[in-house]
């Protein structure tokens, strides 16, 4: 090895397609991917708790109990089918479930993606017929279906648990599956677990909040709740309207994306402070060729400018709008390219030339 | 036990591409690919510059990534020498190992599947030498066992101070450049 | 590099006169078909016949071969990507050509093939292939044709030529003819009546080097040049850009003196790769070399660090020398190449501590600034004070093969002189000058030359000063081309004829002064694909319609390669199966035995030349400092891609997939000052408003900053090389001018200066 004098060209006769000048074999099917899955361990990790929350008896759980799953169960199936249009050798795709490779992630979550649709259909069953009544009358054996949950604590609680479960698995998969790429040094953090978690709750909040807000008239969104005021009184309440959760949802989303802008600070923060291939790393968000979409589009209006408005609507200064749901989910999808993106490019060792 | 290992000698190296050629009409690698290709490394400012010329593929990493990351099993270890293959009917093209690869070994190839260098394993197994090591005009490579301490390629790393790639990736690669 | 290339300089070499005077260029050519140039050593036919019948059987499992499961055959022939021509083993996979490896026992490949070698086989299937005659409709460069059949079009040739034969002479037809493929066609001009036949290996090439080495030694330094490069201790590269530069033969034993540690010195004004394996490299000003072996010589004389022994025996003029060497100290030369004196002063002791197993590399391409020739003297005069001339390590004694021709009709007797040089203007040029003949073509002077017949060179790429040529082709009646692609001078021809390539056809035998004599065999390993004929068809066709069948007494060319081989007591069947006959190595070195001859004037080596002396010419080279080009330009080299050959490559995929086009090179700082980054896209305009095609830029600290530097061969201009059009850019466009060396005729021409143009 040659190191007496720094290094000043590199370069590499290697032209493979996809993979030079840098690595791009991921594109926007794979942030997608990942949005879905976040936004679908959101909605589970939601409709769980919602589940478990609410008493076997109280039946109005419509948003985050019913529509939730049920969407989320949609949001699943399109991420599945981006995921599997980013797939190069798709004839082969059974060849997943027909091993369990322990030692991989993507191995992993295409189990915990099978274990998705149970879990979250059954939490959808529980309230569907007080939910989607028509559909009941047509069916009845989801009245019964739904009786059947519903007359029983430990299936209540045992589906809700399952959601939570299985969401934050999904959740942290998501992020895992980069994390544990440690050829990419952008990736190579395990705080992207958990920041994919909370980004993933923050979508699924804001999603939730949005379907409150544009189905309910503009004069009856409600006014200020206080988030831990609101909570228990979902707990206490004896008849909660859903519509009366869009505060507390604004309110959780403000904390999940307080969450989330912690753990991109500690996340960055790992990064400045790793070797320099880690700081190289992370300058391509901070100043680099990323900086301008991280700093406007992830940080500024994907998490900050909701929060404000988020904070504005709570503390009672502008009515509850679709706004900041949208800039949520924008921000949640841009931070997921930008991190995919960013992350090819971000490399052990970077051809100068 | 074996652990088939290359040893490039940088010394004698020209950089002349031959290795790539070989591979590509030995192994029938698609026009706008390769599984090996040259890397040139200048330090230093004019005129006192130092320049390393390596000839480079995948490293069949004793701790790969690449495999480690598979979720069909499809990149796996063969039995003979660690190396390191890909089973075309199992792989779905996700492109894990591509991305978990540090030397940016791998590619898709137009069939859909992740390819790369082989180590030329049907060639080892009839007693050959890969077809790039065979065809080097400059005798820079030498392919063998390393856990033969009798093998030219352990005398070589015995006897003269050689580096890996990126060792701080911690994927153990098993080739090794002569300095 | 097959001795076809050398016009016929070996039989000259036994001719040079009892004076041994270097004007022993000839006018006529006697014996062309004779295939030898050993002079020391006499390979009598039977004592290799008696190795080989036995061998031969046994071998022949190894080279040629069936595998019957697979259905693979294994066909031995030999290389013909550059002219070095090694020996190889084709693999022809059900019925498909699958590789190309070297042949184990051929002394050039040693079993291993160049990358252009092993990339050959793609020339097979090149889609942009010529693949019928084709005969001109339109006005000259306007690439209109007809297809059309041998016959027709051997006959519009033959009819032309009767006609130019019968209004100016037979001289008045030239030829342009490179590589070996190029024998059968010498034959029939020859038979017709010229002797205008050139090749840009001369003048554009190693002519300047030649003439040196043979003003010195009163022998050249060979094509496969006689460099012992494998056991010198001290390997000294005057830019011979080894490990670029890929003649097969010597990177392999460049890499073995690597290998064993051997001193390597480079002077080269960019950081070679072969720099990036030396001891020391000198970053030399451009075209100040001479000042730079002077001021070694001085050191070396200086402090008496010569082979005092060696030049009592052998030397000639030696007092003359010094005294002439006197003034040029490293101080001296220090303003002049920028080399610091100190580390002249540290080489030249260097390189006196390995004599005599010290080779300063008589480089190849020699035609830089127009006083090559005495550069290339000074090289020689180098070596000679090593005492490596004839010594191992040094520049061994070659021995080659010898065979007798097939027997055919004398030529006809000899006419005028050749049109290239006249009243001897280049006096020490002892090939035809093709920018001679392309002067004669022009002015008419000192004849008309109205015909030309292009063989397997691109004169638009090899010659400089585009202009030229096109201003020589419009004065004439007749252009052929015979090419295998639709290179840029078949764009200019009246009639183009597409030859089989080298996989496709049989050539005539590689016969080759080297280390161990031998023998190679070219034969086809698979079928031409369309109606392309192998050259010694096309010349025998054409001999038949002008009327010359006489002279070619055999009916193919199987019947004439075992004629030739039966004369030597071994056959083309065994040839076929082995591919490659090896001689014993007879005694390479003084010491041991082989003939120290120099044929020059004193019989001895000399270091003072009376002959230059008496042609007006220094008998001890002097310096000249290069004119510098005007404020704000660089200066323009350009050199080898390992991966190329010359303009010839750029259609194969294989080869273009490791460099599909190339990049100008510019000093790292300079392009910063300039604004350029790495894989922008320039254009250089040079002196004359020249501009090239876009190129990428190669902003590098491998060069110095008042050069730039490309690889030769890209940005084609024909638009039938559909995979090459406007790929990179030619430095052949940009070099307008040239400076002719007074001793030979050679055409230095890294005197053009560019500039760079940012491209929009
Ligand atoms: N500007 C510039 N000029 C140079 C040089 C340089 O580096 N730069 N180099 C100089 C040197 S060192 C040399 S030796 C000469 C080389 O000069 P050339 O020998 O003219 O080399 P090429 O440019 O490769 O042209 C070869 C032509 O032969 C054709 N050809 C290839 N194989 C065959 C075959 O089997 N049969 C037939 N019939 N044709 C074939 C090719 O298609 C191509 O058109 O150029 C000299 N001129
Ligand atoms: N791959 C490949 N190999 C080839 C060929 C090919 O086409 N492709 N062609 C073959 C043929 S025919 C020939 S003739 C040879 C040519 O190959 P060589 O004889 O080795 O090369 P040159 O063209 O003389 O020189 C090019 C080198 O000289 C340096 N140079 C330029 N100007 C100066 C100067 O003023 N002083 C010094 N000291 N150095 C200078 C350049 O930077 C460059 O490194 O290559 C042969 N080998
Ligand atoms: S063939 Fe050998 S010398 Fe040429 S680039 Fe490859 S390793 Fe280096
Ligand atoms: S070099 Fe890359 S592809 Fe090869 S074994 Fe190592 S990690 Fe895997
Ligand atoms: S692309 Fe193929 S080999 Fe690579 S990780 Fe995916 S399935 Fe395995
Ligand atoms: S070992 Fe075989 S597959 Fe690997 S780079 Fe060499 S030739 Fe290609
Ligand atoms: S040096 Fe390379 S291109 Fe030239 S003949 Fe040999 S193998 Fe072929
Ligand atoms: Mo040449």
């Amino acid at each position: 090895m040659i190191a007496l004098t720094a290094l000043t060209e590199l370069t590499l006769s290697r032209h493979n397609p996809l993979v030079d000048p840098h690595l791009h074999i991921w594109e926007w099917q794979i942030p997608v991917y990942l949005f879905f899955g976040g936004l679908v361990a959101g909605l589970m990790i939601i409709a769980g708790v919602r589940l478990i929350a609410l008493r076997p008896q109280q039946r109005e759980a419509l948003v985050c109990c019913t529509i939730g799953p049920l969407m989320g169960l949609a949001f699943l199936s399109l991420g599945m089918f981006t995921l599997f249009l980013d797939l190069s050798h798709r004839l082969y795709v059974w060849r997943l479930y027909t091993t369990f490779q322990i030692t991989s992630p993507m191995s992993w979550g295409s189990w915990i993606l099978l274990l998705v649709y149970p879990a979250l259909s059954a939490n959808a069953l529980a309230h569907l017929p007080e939910a989607v009544p028509s559909l009941a009358r047509r069916f009845p054996i989801l009245v019964t279906v739904s009786d059947a949950i519903l007359a029983r604590v430990q299936w209540v609680v045992g589906i809700g648990v399952a959601n939570v479960m299985v969401g934050i698995a999904l959740g942290i998969y998501t992020g895992i599956l980069l994390g544990t790429l440690g050829a990419r040094p952008l990736w190579n953090s395990a705080i992207l677990g958990p920041l994919f978690l909370f980004s993933g709750l923050s979508t699924a909040t804001a999603l939730l909040h949005g379907i409150l807000v544009v189905t309910t008239p503009d004069e009856e969104r409600p006014a200020f709740a206080d988030f831990l005021l609101s909570a228990l009184a979902q707990l206490t309440q004896a008849r909660p309207l859903d519509k009366n959760i869009a505060p507390v949802l604004a309110r959780a989303d403000n904390s999940f994306l307080t969450i989330e802008l912690t753990l991109i600070g500690l996340f960055l923060l790992g990064q400045m402070t790793s070797t320099g291939i880690h700081q190289q790393a992370a300058s391509l968000l901070l100043t680099g060729p990323f900086a301008a979409v991280f700093w406007v589009f992830v940080i500024g209006l994907g998490i900050l400018l909701p929060l404000v408005l988020q904070s504005l609507e709570l503390n009672n200064r502008i009515r509850h709008t679709i706004a900041p749901v949208i800039l949520v989910l924008f921000g949640g999808i841009a931070l997921r390219f930008i991190l995919v993106y960013a992350g090819q490019q971000s490399h052990w060792f970077q051809p100068l030339n | 036990m074996s652990r088939f290992a290359m040893v490039i000698d940088t010394r004698r190296c020209v950089g002349c591409h031959d290795c790539v050629v070989a591979c590509k009409t030995e192994n029938g690698v698609p026009e706008g690919y390769c599984r090996d290709w040259i890397t040139e490394e200048v330090h230093g400012a004019f005129p006192t510059v130092q320049l390393e010329i390596r000839s480079e593929r995948c490293n069949h990493c004793d701790n790969p990534p690449c495999v480690s990351c598979c979720p069909t099993g499809a990149s796996h270890v063969h039995e003979r020498g660690g190396v390191v293959l890909v089973t075309h009917d199992k792989c779905i093209g996700c492109k894990a190992c591509l991305a978990a690869c540090p030397y940016d070994a791998r590619f898709i190839h137009p069939d859909g599947y992740a390819d790369k260098c082989t180590f030329c394993i049907h060639r080892v197994e009839k007693g050959l030498d890969p077809a790039c090591v065979s065809v080097c005009p400059t005798h820079c490579m030498h392919f063998g066992d390393i856990d033969d301490p009798q093998s030219e390629v352990s005398l070589l790393l015995h006897s003269r101070p050689h580096h890996v790639l990126i060792p701080d990736a911690g994927t153990k690669p098993c080739i090794f450049y002569l300095t | 590099m097959s001795c076809e290339e050398r016009v016929g300089s070996s039989d000259l070499h036994h001719s040079a006169g009892p004076t041994g005077s270097l004007k022993y260029r000839k006018k006529r050519v006697a014996t062309v078909m004779n295939l030898s140039r050993r002079r020391f050593l006499q390979i009598s036919a039977g004592t290799v016949a008696g190795l080989s019948a036995v061998d031969l059987t046994r071998r022949v499992v190894s080279a040629a071969g069936k595998d019957a499961q697979s259905g693979l055959k294994r066909i031995p022939t030999f290389c013909n990507v550059c002219f070095w021509q090694c020996g190889a083993i084709a693999s022809v996979r059900d019925g498909k050509l699958w590789k190309i490896e070297g042949h184990p026992r051929d002394p050039l490949s040693r079993g291993r093939l160049c990358p252009r070698g092993s990339g050959g086989i793609d020339a097979h299937t090149d889609p942009d292939r010529l693949r019928t005659p084709l005969i001109r409709v339109s006005e000259r460069g306007e690439e209109k044709w007809k297809a059309v059949t041998w016959d027709e079009a051997l006959s519009f040739i033959a009819e032309k030529m009767q006609k130019i034969k019968a209004e100016y002479g037979p001289e008045s037809v030239a030829a342009f003819i490179h590589g070996l493929g190029g024998k059968f066609f010498k034959h029939t001009l020859r038979a017709y009546g010229t002797d205008n036949i050139a090749a840009p290996s001369f003048a554009q090439c190693r002519g300047p080097r030649d003439v040196g080495f043979t003003l010195t030694y009163g022998d050249d330094a060979g094509s496969l040049e006689r460099t012992d490069i494998e056991n010198a201790q001290c390997l000294v590269l005057i830019g011979t850009h080894l490990g670029e530069n890929m003649h097969n033969s010597q990177v392999q034993e460049f890499a073995n003196a690597v290998g064993k540690g051997a001193s390597i010195i480079v002077a080269d004004p960019r950081f070679s790769v072969a720099a990036s394996k030396a001891r020391f490299y000198l970053p030399i000003k451009p075209g100040t070399d001479i000042a730079l072996l002077l001021a070694w010589m001085n050191v070396i004389v200086g402090e008496k660090l010569y082979d005092k022994e060696y030049i009592d025996k052998y030397g000639f003029g030696f007092e003359q020398f010094v005294a002439e060497i006197q003034s040029y100290t490293p101080e001296w030369a220090y303003p002049e190449t920028g080399i610091e004196p100190e580390t002249i002063r540290a080489t030249a002791r260097e390189m006196a501590r390995y004599r005599p197993a010290t080779l300063i590399h008589p480089g190849r391409h020699a035609s830089w600034y127009g006083d090559d020739a005495q550069r290339s003297r000074a090289i020689a005069l180098l070596n000679a004070l090593m005492g490596s001339w004839g010594r191992k390590g040094g520049l061994y004694v070659p021995a080659s093969m010898e065979l007798p021709d097939y027997p055919h009709p004398p030529y006809p007797p000899a006419g005028k002189a050749t049109a290239d040089n006249p009243n001897d203007r280049y006096p020490f040029a002892d090939e035809v000058i093709s920018t001679g003949i392309r002067d004669a073509t022009i002015s008419g002077k000192p004849y008309p030359v109205k015909g030309w017949l292009v063989y397997s060179t691109n004169l638009m790429y090899s010659l400089p000063n585009r202009e030229e040529t096109i201003r020589a082709i419009q004065q004439l009646d007749l252009l052929v081309v015979v090419d295998v692609l639709p290179s840029e001078i078949a764009g200019w021809a009246d009639v183009v004829l597409p030859e089989s390539n080298y996989l496709e056809r049989y050539d005539d035998l590689h016969i080759e002064a080297f280390r161990e004599p031998f023998i190679t065999l070219r034969q086809p390993v698979v079928e031409p694909p369309d109606d392309q004929k192998p050259n010694w068809w096309i010349a025998k066709k054409l001999a038949e319609k002008l009327g010359l069948g006489a002279y070619y007494p055999w009916n193919d060319i199987e019947q004439y390669l075992d004629a030739r081989l039966k004369g030597g007591g071994y056959s083309l069947e065994d040839l076929k199966r082995e591919g490659v006959i090896v001689g014993k190595r007879p005694p390479i070195y003084f010491e041991d035995g082989a003939p120290a001859v120099f044929n020059t004037p004193s019989k001895k080596i000399e270091f003072y030349s009376t002959q230059l002396k008496q042609a007006g010419f220094d008998p001890v080279p002097r310096y000249t400092r290069p004119e510098p080009g005007p404020a704000g330009f660089y200066r323009l080299l350009f050199g080898r891609a390992p991966m190329h050959s010359f303009s010839r490559t750029q259609t194969n995929h294989l080869l273009m997939d490791l460099m599909s086009e190339n990049a100008v090179w510019v000093n790292a700082t300079e392009a910063a000052r300039l604004g350029l980054k790495n894989g922008d896209y320039v254009r250089l305009r040079n002196q004359d408003g020249a501009v090239s095609d876009r190129i990428r830029v190669k902003a590098t600290e491998r060069i110095r900053p008042e050069c730039v530097y490309m690889v030769h061969g890209f940005g084609h201009t024909s638009r039938e090389l559909r995979f090459a059009f406007r790929k990179g850019a030619s430095d052949s466009q940009l070099i307008t001018r040239y400076k002719t060396d007074p001793l030979m005729g050679g055409t230095g021409v890294n005197v053009n200066f560019v500039t760079i143009e940012t491209e929009a």
